[in-house]
């Protein structure tokens, strides 16, 4: 059984029909990159799948672990292992990444019946996914994401993935905004956490990204679809023609 | 299970009280209405010398005049839409015993013991616990005080108001009004008629005040007026902290509260006073509910003194209440930090007054509403720079956040400036709860009353942090509860 099972997906925004019929599967451990030109419905993707209410489904079914994903609250999928790191990630003023760490992941552990993670090993936990993303420790004691750079951002969200430890990963342009040295620091924190019991949909823009995680499958979506699915040359080919050539091909289909 | 996060926003504003019940405490009561012979009555019931009663006295004629004349004496001006208390149907005075007063806690009506461990602070416990002294207000009177005599030695003084008049009538004579005249409002002229009782502290030259001084007041009589009048005096180069929680049984009329408070801060004396007030707000219609008309002023006597009010506003239907500082002193320094929180239909009009009048003199004032419900919740302040307050400096900064879209938010700073020299900064922000934030909570598995209680304690986080430890971990409960809805 594939870890997700996506069929004819139909969502939109107030009147506006952002996906016409998405179809995907992702096998459990395979990293699957969707790639596409701006307005092609990528993030929106992203936010139907972790449950954003502003957009609406109105056909198609979403099958994770073989149970129904769109009859989930957001919170519950995101307990069930449904991970997204967000393009724009959310201040929480106030509120300390430690506290709001803390508690994720008791409310994990209390969904799968375990006890609270003791104080010291949660602390040791997170000072060992800090490192995993060469994020400062001591921004653990800061509000959450509250004067980070745009840099630390996009890592805090990849270190949150570590400590969360979901078994779907959803990126939404997490390379947008990084430097050369900094998508790296992403791509190996990525690459560090793949496992054959957990999978990636990596949603970028352009293909540098996967010269460093490199994908089992790439997608490319134009207008609320997937027009074209290939192997990590595919990328390539779109690095080298641009998203033309594949957005007539849609519109021709 | 609701739906969206607004519906969700609603359940939790309309989520009831918790705190509601009555103590069946045998109690001493004198019968409702107020007119001359009720204030002899209370006067002579606690056995007031003949000074006090006369200024009780002139208090009341001049109350009778401004309720004679209502449209230009009782404050309307606020942001606040009630029914006047009916002044001639409220009981001015109860005493929670005939017994007037107890040795040991063996004495004390285990009821009235009960009632206080259901509120989570058991007096047994809170004398071995470290540094808090309790001088317990059960409606009018106080039944017992603690860490009296380990004050004594220091030469503090902490008790009852009506201890500090039969023991300390000096000092009382010289402060009592000095800051707050009965003349001030309307609300401060019937206190000064009728009070009965409150706490007093006075804490001497020098001093260091060790502990945290704490005051717990509750309104248990049905139809029962509390009229408290606390006074704190801080000598030159003193110290105190000095913390005021309340919590109220439910009711179904209106009651009335009208409390006055007053600092004097000498030389180099610093006070801090804290306040968590958590009165019943009424029901979800609306009815009932406490009505708290209350004025709290602190004045920096002395060169460099320093008050500073912080305040967890949480309960009553109505809220009036405006701590100020008049800033006497050269170099002296006011401090407001407040987060009222309401819902349902509550209503509150609160902020503050800074009066600079000497040189160099600062204020601070940090307030932050949160309005769930269909609740309103109105911050207003005055920061007034007197012709002579050389290089005054002031910073406002005033937060308010919305829960749900049924609900309001109002900010009225005024400021007068009359000397040029003056530096004030005043900043306002008005946010709905944002659904990126919540969004954010719940794809990290954090469910929504999990993630609202997050979010508002986030926003106030800054202004609990002032609170002294123990009670900040009461203000965060507190407003964990305040949050609570009926998601199932």
């Amino acid at each position: 059984m594939a870890l997700l099972e996506i069929n004819n997906l139909h969502a939109r925004i107030e009147e506006q029909n952002i996906l016409k019929g998405v179809d995907l599967t992702v096998g459990a451990g395979e990293v699957h990159a969707i790639m596409g030109p701006n307005g092609s419905g990528k993030s929106t993707f992203a936010a139907v799948l972790a449950g954003r209410e502003e957009f609406e489904v109105t056909d198609g079914d979403v099958l994770y672990e073989g149970n129904d994903l769109l009859d989930m609250e957001p919170d519950e999928r995101a307990l069930e292992g449904v991970f997204l790191a967000f393009q724009y990630p959310v201040e929480l003023p106030g509120v300390s990444m430690n506290n709001f760490l803390r508690q994720a992941l008791n409310q994990q552990r209390e969904h799968r019946g375990e006890e609270p993670l003791p104080a010291g090993a949660f602390l040791k936990r997170m000072r060992e996914c800090a490192a995993l993303v060469s994020l400062d420790p001591q921004l653990m004691s800061r509000s959450v994401n509250d004067g980070f750079s745009g840099g630390e951002k996009k890592r805090n969200e990849i270190f949150q993935l570590a400590m969360l430890e979901p078994r779907l990963a959803i990126l939404d342009e997490t390379d947008s905004g990084l430097d050369i040295d900094a998508l790296r620091i992403v791509a190996d924190g990525v690459n560090a956490l793949r496992r054959s019991d957990r999978s990636f949909v990596v949603i970028t823009h352009y293909q540098r990204l996967l010269n460093y995680i490199v994908p089992d499958v790439v997608h490319v979506m134009a207008d609320g679809r997937i027009v074209r699915s290939g192997d990590k040359s595919l990328a390539l080919e779109l690095e080298e023609k641009g998203y033309d050539w594949i957005r007539e091909e849609a519109v021709a289909a | 299970m609701p739906t969206t996060e607004t519906e969700f926003l609603h359940e939790v504003a309309a989520s009831e009280y918790k705190y509601g019940w009555e103590t069946n405490v045998e109690a001493d009561t004198i019968p409702k209405g107020l007119d001359e012979e009720v204030i002899r009555l209370i006067s002579a019931k606690k056995e007031e010398p003949r000074w006090l009663l006369e200024w009780r006295l002139r208090a009341w004629r001049h109350w009778e005049k401004l309720a004679a004349n209502p449209s230009e004496a009782y404050p309307r001006w606020p942001h606040l839409t009630y029914t006047e208390p009916d002044f001639r149907n409220i009981t001015y005075y109860s005493s929670p015993s005939k017994k007037p007063r107890y040795e040991s806690l063996d004495e004390v009506d285990p009821k009235l013991l009960e009632t206080f461990e259901r509120l989570g602070i058991p007096l047994a416990e809170q004398e071995k616990l470290a540094g808090v002294a309790v001088d317990v207000v059960l409606d009018s009177v106080s039944v017992h005080t603690t860490f009296k005599e380990e004050l004594a030695e220091l030469g503090i003084i902490f008790c009852s108001f009506g201890d500090a008049v039969q023991e300390h009538p000096e000092l009382v004579q010289k402060y009592m009004g000095s800051v707050v005249p009965y003349t001030d409002n309307f609300y401060a002229a019937l206190n000064a008629a009728v009070f009965s009782d409150g706490s007093f502290c006075y804490i001497p030259k020098g001093v260091r005040c060790p502990m945290e001084l704490s005051t717990y007041f509750r309104i248990n009589q049905a139809g029962t007026g509390q009229f408290e009048r606390t006074l704190i005096i801080a000598e030159e180069g003193s110290y105190v902290s000095y913390l005021e929680g309340c919590t109220a049984p439910m009711r179904d009329e209106n009651q009335l509260h009208a409390a006055v408070v007053e600092i004097v801060a000498e030389a180099n004396a610093e006070v801090k006073y804290s306040t968590i007030q958590n009165w019943y707000p009424g029901d979800n219609e609306g009815r009932g509910g406490v009505y708290n008309f209350v004025t709290k002023r602190g004045i920096c006597k002395g060169d460099r003194a320093k008050i500073s009010w912080t305040q967890l506003e949480t309960g009553s239907a109505i809220t009036w209440k405006y701590p100020s500082v008049i800033l006497k002193g050269d170099g002296s320094v006011g401090e407001f930090y407040s987060v009222a929180f309401t819902k349902g239909q509550q209503q509150a009009d609160t902020g503050t007054k800074m009066v600079h009048v000497g040189k160099n003199t600062k204020s601070t004032i940090i307030s932050k509403g949160i309005s769930g419900g269909r609740s309103n919740n109105s911050y207003r302040g005055l920061v007034k720079i007197n012709k002579g307050a050389e290089r005054a400096r002031n910073f406002s900064q005033c937060d308010s956040m919305l829960l749900g879209d049924r609900c309001g938010a109002h900010t009225f700073p005024y400021i007068e400036i009359k000397n040029p020299s003056a530096q004030v900064e005043h900043e306002a922000t008005t946010s709905k709860i944002g659904e990126d934030q919540l969004f954010y909570c719940f794809q990290r598995g954090i469910g929504e009353e999990a993630a609202i209680k997050l979010i508002v304690n986030g926003f106030c986080k800054e202004i609990l942090a002032k609170l002294p430890m123990e009670f900040a971990v009461e203000a965060q409960k507190l407003l964990d509860i305040e949050l609570e809805g009926s998601v199932g």
